[in-house]
């Protein structure tokens, strides 16, 4: 199966050739490197920037009010802060220009922790992006939610910030991509650039099929009925374990992957808490002002009679960075046991 | 490459068509008359903030003139900054909308009551919208001229921006992006020079003789022009444009012009006697070269006047947006 930077550049592949995207670029995005983490590799529009995050954005919204489709990339969303008030354009240009203007553009920056990155290749993104009305957000936690989700940012007319949890860049997946061959050896043939001179190499993509994940819409991984798990990137695969886990304790866990942060499927969420009576929701950013803070409000103000614990959130820790000693970073984001405990908790907890 | 001009004396003769100084002078008035009305407007307390250009019309309106209006890459992109009205009434722009926009009715055309007055955007003709952010609009521009580049024809993207903005990054992102030996970009960039920002004067903050030197360290052709020349200007912007259609590279002109009322409201918005009066000099060539006489200037002043007092009489009794409409178009819908 492809891993997740496989899966984007075959949905980017899949777009140039029939969603008219016409610019793949930031810094380091073309040849010789094709991205930092390859997901760029041998892609026909792909080029690169001068190191001018603000002109990476500013460049993409041009292009596409000028009729054009760009895909633009931040190396790092550690990176993407100084760019922050033309993101804050590019969201209300069409309700500031009363539904005149468009801008129908993807922007793609990986995010958070997980290959020690240390302070500055580390930080989440999803709090501070899903305050920017206009926008809409995704983050997919698997390669074939990353290539469905990419296909549907470059059909969407609106701007789309698709953000890659880097720990998740290499993890091959458990379902097959439309298209991809069966052996995932013969597929890094075709798509993976060789090591050293690539300056002949041209990528074999595969026929690849039409396969889009509704932004909005989120996925019930697993069924359960005492309590509910929400997250959605590098710690979506933690939470399914800790459900994995618990049922051989006895304990039966839902686990619901978001997959989209703005819009979000509020509907799935409630009926699941309104099913199990306990939610806790898991992300990576930093604690205070966290997106999950939104997610446990509506759950009190809507669902509070529904509940037999209080909603909890288990996210990152409120400090300046994470720092590169392994124990500094895991001692910031949460790992596996932080979940299992908690849900563990949760479960077991009795109004 | 050449190297910035010297700044002409206002004497030379007037080497333009005469229809072509009269439709100049026209626009010119429009667009004082529009600025004073909406100055007007938000002193009687009908609108919250005023920013606008009165002082840069012999400047704007040649660029409006020169345009190729139209929508879509085949015709020229306009990423203004909010001292543009007569630009945009040089475009076919009627004032009214502009009177709207300071109302903030439901009718403004470039906003629906949302933006301040001068803040215009028009994707009919290829009008970016116009931010209160200075100089943002330098880092998006070159996006336009990318695509145009590509889509091919003579169609050109036309940025411009004040002199204190040029502080900015994005002022140095569009020396940049459009000067890369990969991809030149058919881009004309523009900066009015005229002296402020906000309160705080260019003596202070400007260590470059001409900000038109800035480009050429980027091998961007460049001029330092009199904007408070309608003639030069118009030569001058021609000129540019020209180069900029047919060698699809990009080019540089530092205009220097007049702030006539201040920064903006916040700064009182009162006429500034020290400052040159780029229509007071321009009627007075005219007048001496006989091209039109006190009497039909002064025609010219009154008709709009009273054009746009009704007009203002009539955005008065126009309705505001209602409070729900927030939620409309926060996002465009799939065609």
């Amino acid at each position: 199966m492809a891993n997740m930077a496989q899966a984007i550049r075959m949905a980017l592949h899949y777009a140039e050739e029939h969603l008219g995207v016409t610019d793949i670029f930031g810094e380091d995005v073309g040849a010789p490197l094709g991205g930092v983490f390859t997901c760029t590799q041998g892609l026909k529009t792909a080029w690169n920037s001068p190191l001018d995050e603000r002109g990476i954005i500013g460049a993409a919204m041009g292009l596409a009010m000028a009729g054009n489709r760009p895909v633009a990339e931040i190396q790092f969303c550690d990176y993407i802060y100084n760019t922050i008030d033309l993101l804050k354009l590019a969201g209300n240009t069409h309700w500031s220009t009363n539904g005149d203007w468009a801008l129908p553009m993807v922007v793609r920056t990986p995010v958070g922790s997980g290959i020690r990155g240390s302070l500055y290749h580390s930080h989440s993104f999803d709090a501070t992006m899903t305050h920017i009305p206009g926008w809409k957000v995704v983050m997919p936690s698997t390669p074939l939610d990353a290539y469905g989700l990419l296909i549907s940012a470059c059909q969407d007319p609106n701007p789309v910030m698709f953000l890659e949890p880097k720990a998740l860049l290499r993890v091959k997946g458990d379902e097959r991509i439309p298209g991809e061959p069966e052996d995932d050896r013969a597929l890094s043939k075709m798509i993976d650039a060789p090591l050293g001179d690539r300056s002949q190499w041209k990528p074999q993509w595969p026929a690849l099929e039409a396969f889009a994940i509704p932004i909005g819409k989120g996925k019930l991984v697993r069924e359960g009925t005492q309590a509910t798990v929400v997250s959605y990137g590098r710690t979506m695969p933690l939470c399914i374990k800790a459900a994995s886990q618990l049922a051989e304790e006895g304990l039966s866990v839902e686990v619901i992957d978001m997959r989209s942060l703005w819009p979000y499927d509020w509907e799935m969420i409630k009926a699941s808490v309104q099913k199990t009576g306990r939610v806790l929701f898991v992300n990576e950013d930093t604690e205070v002002t966290n997106f999950g803070e939104h997610l446990v409000r509506r759950t009190v103000e809507e669902l509070f009679y529904s509940l037999l614990a209080p909603p909890r959130l288990v996210a990152g820790k409120f400090v300046p960075g994470i720092g590169l000693a392994d124990a500094l970073e895991m001692a910031s984001v949460p790992q596996q046991n932080d979940i299992t405990t908690a849900l563990r908790t949760l479960c077991r907890e009795q109004p | 490459m050449s190297r910035p001009r010297l700044i002409k004396e206002n004497s030379a003769p007037l080497s333009l068509p005469r229809e072509q100084l009269i439709r100049i002078h026209d626009l010119m008035v429009k667009a004082r008359v529009l600025e004073e009305r909406l100055i007007q407007m938000y002193k009687q307390g009908h609108g919250y903030f005023w920013i606008g250009g009165p002082g840069e019309e012999a400047f704007n309106v040649p660029l409006g003139l020169l345009m190729k209006v139209g929508e879509g890459p085949a015709y020229d992109y306009l990423h203004a900054h909010y001292r543009q009205s007569a630009t945009l009434l040089a475009m076919g722009e009627e004032p009214i909308g502009a009177l709207r926009q300071m109302k903030n009715t439901a009718t403004d055309p470039y906003s629906g009551g949302r933006n301040f007055a001068g803040h215009f955007s028009r994707r009919s003709k290829n009008i970016a919208p116009i931010t209160s952010p200075i100089e943002v609009q330098y880092a998006i521009a070159p996006g336009s001229a990318m695509a145009q580049k590509r889509h091919g024809g003579d169609g050109i993207t036309i940025v411009t921006g004040g002199d204190a903005g040029t502080a900015e990054g994005d002022f140095a992102s569009c020396l940049v992006w459009s000067s890369r030996p990969a991809n030149p970009l058919p881009i004309l960039i523009i900066v009015t020079n005229n002296k402020w920002g906000i309160s705080t004067t260019a003596d202070g903050q400007h260590g470059e003789t001409n900000i038109s030197d800035r480009a050429r360290a980027f091998n961007i052709p460049a001029k330092t022009i009199n904007g408070n020349d309608p003639v030069e200007s118009y030569q001058e912007l021609q000129a540019a444009m020209d180069y900029v259609r047919k060698e699809r590279k990009p080019f540089f002109i530092e205009a220097r012009v007049s702030r006539l009322y201040g920064h903006s409201s916040a700064s009182g918005a009162n006429f500034v006697n020290e400052e040159q009066d780029c229509l007071r000099l321009f009627e007075a060539r005219l007048e001496q070269e006989g091209i039109l006489d006190r009497k039909q200037m002064d025609e010219a002043r009154n008709r709009y006047t009273e054009e746009l007092a009704a007009a203002a009489r009539t955005v008065r009794d126009e309705p505001q947006p209602s409070g729900d409409s927030i939620w409309d178009h926060i996002y465009a819908e799939k065609k």
